[in-house]
């Protein structure tokens, strides 16, 4: 690979319009500068454009793997029940749902692991984009209070990397007491004493940033993150004015007082080491790979639907 | 001036025909008394048979009813010593959350409500019940002062939602949600809420976080405006009634799905043809739920009431 490949060749081609014919899976154009980057490039850089900075999007697996030292492990989730109202729009929600976790590959739209961060233990949750925007239901209620209580047991402070739409409308009120839900989450790692970092990407709204993501003892966010309550759509319609620029993105909530910083993806493990070092005790964890970190019991099944 | 809703049509006529034949009779006209009996008999008839099968979205009218009580009509009726308070100590006072002290039955209690209302004035004073970050900050302060002071806290939820404003965001709704939600949470007294109108998402649970929580027949409560929901998954605001339906956001919904903890029966035809009777009605009930959280202490309230949000979205509809 030399110059010409990686950099002119694609300049020359997003030139003439000629990006049909690149294998997709090899050159990525950037949503925000529209330059073409070369996949290793881009997963080098993690996922931020070399030329512009842009942050892209990234799953919730790479969040852990980019955050956590390797080796960490995913925690076996509890099942929600899958479709509490039988909702159904113009497609069922059931159907939407299976087809999400097969796109995806996972349960629902929160993973949860847990292991070191520069050897300093941690529980980091992450939020998938991909799976139905991110949206809250009772399943990614569960994983938020499954990974508190993981961070409890462990003693170990909890990460959560957000993205999400809000709440998850198919779930209808249901999707709405997550929130108080994963308002208890928070408050159990706090009471307990561990710290709770929330990291904010884009885009996070809704429902999630007005519950536990807001709850942080320290409040992170991406570059240029979208971050809000309303969705721009409604507060234009609402106020008919024209939305100040750089509205809802990390740096506009940074100068409104609402975070505490914004880190760019590629400094974003050593801070997050940093902050847990800063705020816990020095321990010193030995690694043996024999040694398990203890887990969560067995998750319970489901609730029989229907109360009685 | 009654103001009727579109499916309340037929109910409009016959009573205007009755209100017609009395005028009639009060003018001197001929006596029609045995008239207006059949026609009063039949009215009714059409009224309990259209009440007894509203659908969500007829619902939801009733619960946006112009006429329905509000928080503040709650406060007048069922609580005496009203000493309201003001302010988020740190920018404003927001009216769409109001609150304050006062008594409830003889004991000392906080009070929060989000307050539409009534006439046009009232409404934009009040912006229409939709709170901005102030009136959030606002309740957690009367949550958290009545925790420190052993009181009671009755909240009254009748909202839109949070308000969607340029302001809003840049002074952290999100966070002013959150942190109402977690005032709710914490608080070492008992908490009764009632939903009385519209439940509207985040900024309905922000005050709803209690120990019980009730909601009156008509009432809705949902995580999005059936309007807001059909935009967006039928792509058409037209959509608003099947919406309603899919997002089961009716008092016997909740009821089923173990989302609140009572439903409270509304006067035929709804609050706002007989608000004192459904006030009282909630009053009762309010009174009967707290006779046993008041004899629990902080402790064992807040612990209780996390393993029933907790416990919340593990259940099915039947």
């Amino acid at each position: 690979m030399n110059w010409i490949s990686e950099w002119a060749l694609p300049k020359i081609k997003t030139l003439f319009g000629a990006s049909r014919e690149v294998p997709e899976n090899l050159w990525h154009k950037c949503p925000a500068c529209e330059q073409m980057v070369f996949h290793r490039d881009l997963e080098r850089a993690l996922h931020v454009c070399p030329n512009c900075g842009h942050h892209w999007r990234v799953g919730a697996r790479q969040r852990l793997d980019y955050t956590l030292d390797p080796g960490w492990q995913r925690i076996e989730l509890p099942k929600a029940p899958p479709d509490p109202l039988r909702f159904r729009d113009q497609r069922r929600y059931a159907e939407r749902l299976r087809e999400a976790q097969m796109k995806v590959g996972q349960e629902d739209a929160v993973i949860v692991g847990h292991g070191t961060i520069e050897g300093q233990r941690a529980v980091a949750a992450a939020f998938e984009f991909a799976f139905m925007g991110g949206s809250m239901g009772a399943g990614v209620g569960e994983a938020i209070v499954s990974a508190a209580k993981l961070a409890v047991l462990q003693d170990a402070p909890l990460i959560i990397f957000t993205a999400s739409g809000g709440a998850r409308m198919q779930e209808g009120a249901v999707s709405l007491m997550q929130m108080p839900r994963t308002v208890i989450a928070a408050r159990m790692v706090k009471e307990a004493g561990l710290p709770f970092i929330t990291v904010l990407c884009d885009p996070t709204t809704g429902g999630v940033t007005a519950s536990f993501a807001m709850l942080g003892d320290v409040q992170i966010a991406e570059p240029g993150a979208l971050i809000g309550f309303a969705g721009a759509r409604v507060i234009e319609q609402t106020v008919r004015e024209k939305l100040p620029e750089g509205f809802q993105r990390a740096e506009y909530l940074l100068a409104h007082g609402i975070l505490d910083m914004v880190v760019k993806r590629a400094e974003m493990r050593a801070t997050l080491a940093r902050l847990i070092g800063l705020l816990r005790v020095p321990e010193v964890v030995v690694p043996d790979a024999d040694a398990p970190f203890e887990a969560l019991p067995a998750p319970e099944p489901a609730a029989a639907p229907g109360p009685a | 001036m009654r103001h009727f809703l579109d499916f309340e049509k037929p109910i409009a006529e016959l009573e205007g025909r009755i209100e017609e034949l009395r005028r009639t009779t009060d003018a001197g006209g001929i006596d029609v008394a045995e008239e207006v009996a059949k026609l009063r008999d039949k009215a009714a008839a059409l009224l309990k048979a259209t009440y007894a099968k509203l659908s969500p979205w007829q619902k939801t009218l009733v619960a946006r009813h112009p006429d329905r009580p509000h928080a503040s009509d709650y406060i007048a009726a069922l609580v005496e010593e009203f000493t309201p308070l003001a302010g988020d100590r740190a920018f404003a006072d927001d009216a769409a959350v109001i609150g304050g002290l006062g008594r409830f039955r003889g004991r000392a209690v906080a009070v929060l409500g989000t307050e539409k209302g009534k006439d046009t004035e009232s409404r934009v004073r009040h912006n229409f019940g939709m709170a901005r970050p102030e009136g959030y900050r606002k309740a957690r302060r009367i949550i958290e002062l009545a925790g420190r002071f052993d009181l009671p806290i009755l909240s009254f939820v009748d909202t839109a939602g949070a308000f969607p404003g340029i302001d809003a965001e840049a002074r952290g709704q999100a966070e002013a949600i959150a942190r109402s939600i977690e005032a709710c949470l914490d608080a070492p007294v008992p908490f009764v809420a009632t939903i009385i109108g519209e439940g509207g998402s985040g900024g309905a649970i922000a005050l709803a976080a209690a120990d019980r929580v009730l909601m009156l027949e008509h009432a809705i409560y949902s995580v999005i405006s059936p309007e807001g929901c059909a935009s967006i998954l039928w792509r058409d605001a037209a959509q608003a009634a099947t919406a309603a339906e899919a997002l089961k956001l009716t008092a016997d919904d909740l009821r089923r799905l173990a989302l609140v903890d009572a439903v409270v029966p509304e006067p035929m035809g709804g609050a706002h043809r007989e608000p004192g009777v459904a006030i009282a009605a909630v009053g009762e009930k309010v009174a009967e739920c707290l006779v046993p959280l008041q004899a629990l202490d902080g402790a064992t309230l807040r612990a209780r009431r996390r393993e029933k949000f907790l416990e919340m979205g593990r259940h099915s509809i039947a």
